[in-house]
């Protein structure tokens, strides 16, 4: 789950972590007022969960209240690369001596969170990231020893931090680091981590993401979990506890495991089809978790094939066939939906769907092929 | 021989007295799993399936000798069931919990490697040596015991693979499935590594999936290895930014494709198939069947 910046920087500020002020507009007339209320320059920066803003035009500045009234109204109208801005951050503009990045995230290869901190911070850190790595530093943490000061010093050093700013710079990462843990974030960044004219460490912008599998001890942030962005079916299968992408194509796909379910929408392109969705059923295959699929999957209406793909392992082949065919016919279905049971008892479960309304299928193949076909009617 | 497990391994099972627990528990001991105890906090005393509950490892390994131990704790608890197990002697841990914090897994991961421990999963269905043990949810009846060593990231997907294999008389030695989280305990490289010293294993299958970049630096191993290794790599035509079921299955940026997996088996000269059959397909032809 990712968070927009006005989100973040609150977290910051209530950690202590300098930011801007500033606040949300839903309007171009609450952004004048945002405006006259912080007096002077203001910079008003869409709020969508997506970088590149700036390139996008979607940050400006604003020299008085009517012309932050006249970006809002631009920048309220806009999408940025697929997301639609439906409100704006009017904050106090600032005057930028130079710009650093620093952000903590899970290294997933080395096992550990890294601190990344660049004296070359700004729009164009993953570029320098790549051609100049020696200019980005990082530090990779032991979880019990957590983030200590003689790390700080090493990695401020590390990454030509000017001595002087150290006294700033390094409650802000001790902050950070806290953040982090605290709110169980998979990444915390700020960049630009700006020196301003005043000689004063500043977070310009703030980006968190929150791992999802947290969310049970983090009430707060679930509350505030962005439905937008999400296509209303994911979130009406979140509601259902299912692991649901929505994808392009026109094959609806329901199966048992992540990689099982991968591998048919793989294998459904390599017949010539798209899938209309990814859905994992899990395992246990239980009838009620069987119907919130179907009836998540049936609901979308580019739906017009279904390939259901189980492995019957610790469940049996036939009983999940018994499940489907009560389902099915409690359901009334109107498209093909076809088969494919594998595994423990499979015979007995073929058996029983043969002269039905489901499409049984033997193997991967055939499922996939039949499926394609049934989508293209 | 085989690899992590076999007839003699002392098991312990966390989390036996809840309903996934003693289902599974159930299983492992029918197959022939030397299953000694379990462990639920607060149900200490008790006999579950013929075997003793304590409430805490510590008591569990003291009684029993356990040197294995299994966790079927909810999400919530379940690293900090990683951290009393590794804390208290059991060499291999397998976590079966799905859904556990990543920040808890960091501390967990790290933990059990200074401990010299080691832990599979979590997020995974366990592993199994054919006709032996049993430490895990995966159907025991599909497997039979034979040459070809196999480590996957999806359990369906292993499942699918060890039921054509057993259906042409190919059987296995040891299947282990490292879990679709991004944060694991044990990852290809490691049981690659296992396999390659294991004599029973002639060939191992290793199923990759998106995300991440374990299967690039097992193709680096790989290049050293003498027993050869048929590899499949599934979510090739899963968009980016999307988590894919598993935590772990998911493409940030230009990183952890299907596409970049495969050109880096290739060029190691691992062979990757197209579909599930074909990885039989491909099995077979290396051992003459």
């Amino acid at each position: 789950m990712k968070l927009i910046e006005s989100q973040a920087k609150a977290i910051f500020a209530q950690a202590g972590i300098p930011v801007p002020t500033g606040r949300i507009a839903h309007t171009p007339e609450e952004a004048r007022a945002i405006a006259e209320e912080i007096g002077g320059r203001v910079v008003v920066k869409a709020q969508v969960p997506i970088g590149g803003r700036g390139k996008a035009g979607a940050i400006q500045l604003a020299d008085d209240p009517e012309a932050a009234f006249q970006q809002a109204s631009r920048i309220l109208a806009m999408d940025v690369r697929g997301y639609k801005v439906e409100r704006v951050l009017v904050e106090q503009a600032a005057e930028i001596k130079q710009e650093f990045y620093l952000s903590i995230t899970v290294d997933r290869d080395k096992q550990a969170n890294v601190v990344i901190l660049s004296a070359a911070g700004g729009m164009d850190i993953e570029e320098i990231a790549e051609k100049h790595p020696e200019k980005v530093a990082k530090l990779w943490l032991d979880a019990g020893l957590g983030l200590r000061d003689f790390q700080i010093r090493q990695i401020a050093v590390q990454a030509g931090v000017p001595a002087e700013l150290l006294k700033q710079l390094a409650p802000i990462m001790r902050k950070l680091y806290e953040i982090l843990r605290s709110h169980d974030a998979m990444l915390v960044e700020i960049n630009p981590l700006a020196l301003l004219g005043d000689g004063r460490l500043v977070a310009l912008d703030g980006k968190m993401e929150i791992d999802d599998n947290a969310l049970f001890r983090q009430q707060a942030l679930a509350s505030l979990k962005e439905a937008e962005g999400d296509h209303p079916l994911e979130i009406e299968a979140r509601k259902r506890g299912l692991a649901y992408v929505k994808l392009d194509g026109h094959v609806g796909v329901i199966g048992n495991g992540a990689g099982l379910v991968m591998t048919t929408l793989d294998m459904i392109q390599r017949s010539g089809g798209k899938a209309a969705n990814f859905l994992d059923i899990g395992g246990g295959a239980k009838a009620e978790v069987v119907r919130n699929a179907l009836e998540v999957v049936l609901s979308d209406p580019d739906v017009k094939s279904v390939l259901i793909n189980v492995f019957g392992g610790i469940t049996r082949c036939d009983e999940v066939a018994k499940g489907l065919l009560d389902v099915m016919r409690s359901m009334g279905v109107k498209v093909p939906v076809v088969v494919r049971l594998v595994g423990t008892n499979e015979e007995e479960g073929r058996r029983l769907l043969e002269g039905t309304e489901l499409t049984p299928a033997a193997t991967f193949q055939e499922a996939a092929r039949k499926a394609v076909l049934a989508a293209q009617g | 021989m085989s690899i992590l497990i076999d007839r003699n391994t002392r098991v312990i099972v966390q989390g036996i007295t809840g309903r996934e627990g003693q289902f599974h528990a159930s299983q492992m001991i029918a197959y022939g799993t030397n299953v000694v105890g379990g462990v639920t906090p607060g149900k200490g005393g008790q006999e579950v399936l013929g075997v003793p509950v304590f409430d805490t490892v510590k008591q569990a390994v003291d009684a029993t000798g356990a040197n294995c131990s299994i966790i079927f704790v909810p999400a919530a608890y379940a690293a900090e069931a990683v951290l009393e197990a590794a804390d208290n002697g059991v060499e291999l841990i397998v976590c079966i919990t799905e859904g556990i914090p990543v920040q808890d897994m960091i501390e967990a991961v790290q933990y059990v490697r200074k401990k010299g421990v080691r832990l599979i999963g979590p997020n995974c269905p366990g592993l199994i040596t054919a006709g032996e043990a049993l430490v895990g949810i995966l159907p025991g009846r599909i497997f039979t015991p034979g040459p070809v060593g196999l480590v996957s990231r999806s359990g369906t997907l292993t499942y699918e693979v060890v039921n054509e294999l057993t259906s042409r008389g190919i059987g296995q030695s040891t299947c282990v499935g490292i879990g679709g989280d991004p944060i694991i305990g044990t990852r290809f490289i490691d049981v690659l590594k296992m396999f390659e010293e294991d004599p029973k294993t002639e060939i191992v299958i290793m199923i990759g999936e998106i995300g991440g970049s374990d299967e690039e630096e097992a193709a680096e191993y790989i290049k050293t290895m003498k027993t050869p290794v048929v590899s499949f790599i599934s979510g090739r035509t899963a968009p980016p930014g999307k988590r894919m079921g598993h935590a772990g299955a998911i493409i940030s940026g230009n990183r952890g494709t299907a596409q970049s997996k495969v050109a880096a088996l290739e060029a190691a000269g691992v062979p990757v198939a197209e579909t599930i059959i074909d990885i039989v397909d491909k099995v077979a032809e290396r051992l003459g069947k």
